[in-house]
C-alpha cells in the first residue's frame, strides 16, 4: 500500500500537470479495480443475503484503496471505518434479525422487467462512459496542491470547520434525527401489562395443566444429551423434557431404544455387573 | 494510466448498483446496491478533487458518507418495522398503498 501512495505523491511534486499516474498506481487501478468489479457483480448476484454483504464490503474497500492512492488519506480511512466496519456490520445484523435465508421470490410482478432492466443497465452504461469519453477533463492537478501545508487531514478540517461549518452542524441535526427516527420505528409497544411471577403462578394453579417444572433432559437416559429425553421412573419416556424448538429442528434421539435399554438394566438384579455402555449406544444408533 | 480511468471504473459500478436496484426484490440487497451507487459516486467526488487539485470534492464525498449512515439507519429500521408485520423482506409484498 505504501509504494503507490508514495510514487502518486512524488509525481504529483515533480509534475503539477501530470495526465498520467506512477506505473504502481495503474497496476493497483488495475488490480483492485477488477476486484471491485467483482465485489459488485457478487453484491447484485449472490443468492443469498449475506454474501451479497460481504462482496459489497469487499468492494468498500477497493474503494478506500482508491482513494489513500489518489490522497484522499482521511476519506480512506473514514471509508472503512465508517462504511464497511459500521454500515455493512449494521446490514449483517439486520439481515441476521430478518433471516438470512429469505430468499427472492421468482415472480415477475411487472412483465418483462428483467429485460428491461438489462436493457436500460446497458444503455445507462453507454451513454455514461461516452459521455465520459468526450468530456474535457482537463489537465489533472494531482493532490499535491490540496494536501499541500498541514496535509490532508488538516486542510479537510479548515474547509469542513470554515467554509461548510453550517453544512457540518446541520449533518449532526440530522444524525440525531435518524437515531431517533430508527429507535421510534423499531420500538415495539407492548399491547398487554408484563405479567408479574404471582400472576403467572396463580394461572399456573388455575389452568391445572403442569404445575412443575418440565423435567430436564436426559434423566436416568444412558445419556445426558439435551436432545435425548428423560426417562421416567418406569421406564417410559418423558417427551416434554426435550425442549420444543430442538424437537422442531431434529428428530429426538432415539427414545424407544433407550427405553428399551433402561428396562433391561432395571429388570437386572442389582448385584449383576453393570451393563454395557458400548451395547446400549450402538442399539441407539442402529434405532 | 490515465486517471480518467478511475471515473469509467465508477461509472461501471454505478451502472451495476443500479441494475442491482431494477432486478432485485430483496428489500435489504436493493439496499446494499443503492449504496453501491453511493460508493461509486463517493469515488467520482474524490478523483475529480485531485483532479482540481482542490478539497471541495472531498468535502462532499464526506458529507454524502455522513448522509449514508443516516439513511442507512432509518432504511434499515423501516426494512425491520416492515419485516415484523409482513414476516417478508420483499419489495413486492409491501403493496398495502398501491390502490
Amino acid at each position: 500500500m505504501s509504494l503507490p501512495l508514495a510514487v502518486a505523491d512524488q509525481g504529483v511534486t515533480l509534475a503539477a500537470g501530470l495526465s498520467k499516474t506512477s506505473d504502481g498506481e495503474a497496476f493497483q487501478f488495475y488490480v483492485l479495480g477488477a476486484v471491485a468489479v467483482l465485489g459488485a457483480l457478487g453484491t447484485v448476484f449472490a443468492k443469498k443475503a449475506v454474501h451479497s454483504a460481504l462482496s459489497l464490503a469487499m468492494t468498500m474497500i477497493c474503494l478506500a484503496m482508491f482513494y489513500l492512492a489518489q490522497g484522499a488519506y482521511f476519506l480512506g480511512v473514514v471509508q472503512i471505518v465508517v462504511y464497511t466496519g459500521a454500515i455493512m456490520m449494521l446490514f449483517l445484523f439486520v439481515l441476521m434479525l430478518v433471516g438470512v435465508s429469505s430468499a427472492d421470490s421468482l415472480v415477475e410482478t411487472i412483465k418483462g422487467q428483467r429485460k428491461l432492466a438489462v436493457l436500460a443497465a446497458i444503455a445507462f452504461a453507454v451513454l455514461v462512459m461516452v459521455a465520459l469519453g468526450h468530456a474535457r477533463l482537463g489537465t489533472f492537478q494531482g493532490a499535491g496542491p490540496a494536501n499541500a501545508g498541514g496535509g490532508n487531514v488538516k486542510n479537510l478540517a479548515d474547509l469542513i470547520f470554515s467554509k461548510y461549518f453550517w453544512a457540518f452542524e446541520v449533518t449532526s441535526a440530522l444524525l440525531i434525527t435518524a437515531a431517533v427516527g430508527a429507535m421510534v420505528m423499531t420500538h415495539r409497544e407492548r399491547l398487554v401489562a408484563r405479567k408479574s411471577q404471582k400472576e403467572l403462578v396463580e394461572e399456573r394453579v388455575r389452568t391445572g395443566k403442569r404445575m412443575t417444572p418440565l423435567p430436564t433432559p436426559g434423566v436416568y437416559a444412558r445419556h445426558n444429551a439435551v436432545d435425548i429425553p428423560a426417562l421416567l421412573p418406569d421406564g417410559s419416556v418423558a417427551e416434554d423434557s426435550v425442549n420444543a424448538t430442538l424437537q422442531a429442528r431434529t428428530p429426538v434421539r432415539d427414545a424407544v431404544g433407550l427405553t428399551a435399554v433402561t428396562r433391561e438394566n432395571m429388570a437386572l438384579p442389582h448385584q449383576g455387573e453393570a451393563p454395557e455402555l458400548e451395547n446400549a449406544s450402538t442399539n441407539g444408533a442402529a434405532e | 494510466m490515465n486517471p480518467d480511468n478511475y471515473l469509467f471504473l465508477s461509472a461501471l459500478l454505478f451502472t451495476i448498483g443500479a441494475f442491482g436496484v431494477l432486478i432485485r426484490r430483496n428489500a435489504i440487497v436493493v439496499f446494499m446496491c443503492v449504496e453501491l451507487m453511493l460508493n461509486a459516486v463517493n469515488l467520482t467526488l474524490v478523483t475529480f478533487s485531485r483532479m482540481h487539485g482542490d478539497l471541495t470534492g472531498q468535502v462532499i464525498a464526506f458529507f454524502t458518507m455522513v448522509v449514508a449512515a443516516a439513511e442507512v439507519v432509518v432504511g434499515l429500521a423501516i426494512i425491520v418495522s416492515v419485516f415484523r408485520t409482513r414476516r417478508s423482506a420483499s419489495v413486492d409484498d409491501a403493496n398495502l398503498l398501491k390502490y
